[in-house]
């Protein structure tokens, strides 16, 4: 911990970042993503443990398999273990890599986990019905200026400050 | 001229694995496997997650219009997100409850796992877990899923503006964000929250 770097300008960080996304839509005509690799995750599984289900086309990841496809086939699952990737790099030369739950002093790791348990499930839902996450819906939305993007991401921020007073105990 | 390849493209994999793997290298560096930083965004403490976010959106948005501009880039071909009244908001409130319980988001959770943090493999499960839960409750709101569909809607045609102009105060709208946010950042961490 004692050799930790500090974090990148968080300015500098959104430019990057804005220029990768401007390249992704270049290539490959579409922008960021991650929820939809988890979708996809999850389809895979309906597929195996329970095909019949998945394969009734009123079920909601029909899609992903229809017409013989393979759901990790996407790019989104490509990019997710890119993610995993880049992030084990930049966490090496920063000195960051270490097997641990963070939290505050004032919670346990016990609660944290629990509740980073609700929050994923809840957010897996939203991106849901969100069709994509902040990532995929908000910023790619933005960056192309569409409604969705502006809607969603004012909503995932709007929704956080309301609530932000009723959840401190967790994290301040 | 751009976008170069579809996504039925092999390439489009292997240069999305590329695009990931930068994705998550600025994450990082940004301090995205954070759970505390990332919310000290609600507490004000910390804003960075709206100073990479906005300043990301407005940057790929001002590029894409100049690539649009120089002809590099066929703007009508890329994908532009489909707005759905209903199912945008609820799943805006969704996400948004996600992030302050959770501390992560679908992409920043990556990150956090990548270095060890145990609470981001957990908050994976969890995203998971709700797309499994949606997929199979899906018959109870697959109505209101697809209700007031409005398209591929951008913010410009719907004012009824210019893109540039749009554009124009979209950068304006962030740069006083920024402004904003710094100062209250300054005030808050004068009350010292260390973590």
């Amino acid at each position: 911990m004692k050799n930790q770097k500090k974090y990148m300008n968080s300015y500098l960080a959104g430019v990057l970042l804005g220029l990768l996304i401007l390249f992704s839509f270049y290539l490959t005509r579409e922008g960021l993503g991650a929820s939809g690799a988890y979708k996809r995750v999850v389809a895979k599984v309906e597929h195996i443990v329970v095909p019949s289900y998945i394969e009734n086309t009123s079920s909601y990841f029909h899609k992903y398999i229809k017409d013989g496809k393979e759901p990790m086939k996407n790019r989104l699952v490509f990019m997710v273990i890119g993610a995993f990737i880049g992030g084990f790099i930049s966490g090496g030369i920063n000195n960051r890599l270490k097997l641990k739950v963070e939290h505050t002093p004032n919670i346990t790791s016990k609660k944290r986990i629990l509740f980073a348990a609700i929050g994923g499930i809840l957010f897996g839902i939203g991106a849901s019905f969100g069709r994509g996450c902040t990532s995929g819906a908000g910023l790619n939305g933005m960056a192309v200026m569409a409604v969705s993007g502006f809607v969603v991401v004012a909503f995932i921020f709007g929704t956080g400050y309301l609530t932000a007073w009723f959840f401190k105990k967790l994290w301040l | 001229m751009g976008p170069l390849f579809t996504g039925t493209d092999e390439w489009t994999l292997v240069i999305s694995l590329v695009i990931g793997i930068g994705f998550g290298y600025i994450l990082e560096s940004a301090g995205f496997s954070s759970s505390r930083k990332l919310v000290g965004v609600f507490y004000g403490y910390d804003f960075s997650v709206i100073r990479v976010f906005f300043m990301a959106a407005v940057t790929a948005a001002i590029g894409l219009a100049y690539f649009g501009y120089l002809g590099w880039i066929d703007l009508s071909a890329i994908y532009i997100n489909k707005f759905y009244l209903g199912s945008t908001i609820l799943g805006g409130i969704f996400m948004g409850l996600g992030f302050i319980i959770g501390g992560f988001c679908p992409g920043t959770s990556v990150c956090a796992a990548s270095i060890g943090k145990i609470d981001a493999i957990i908050f994976i499960g969890g995203v998971m877990i709700g797309s499994l839960i949606f997929s199979l409750a899906y018959p109870l709101y697959a109505n209101f899923y697809t209700s007031g569909a409005k398209g591929a809607v951008t913010i410009y045609d719907m004012i009824g503006i210019s893109k540039e102009l749009a554009i124009f105060i979209f950068v304006v709208f962030a740069v006083i964000t920024f402004y904003f946010t710094a100062e209250i950042q300054k005030k808050i961490s004068e009350k010292s929250h260390k973590y």
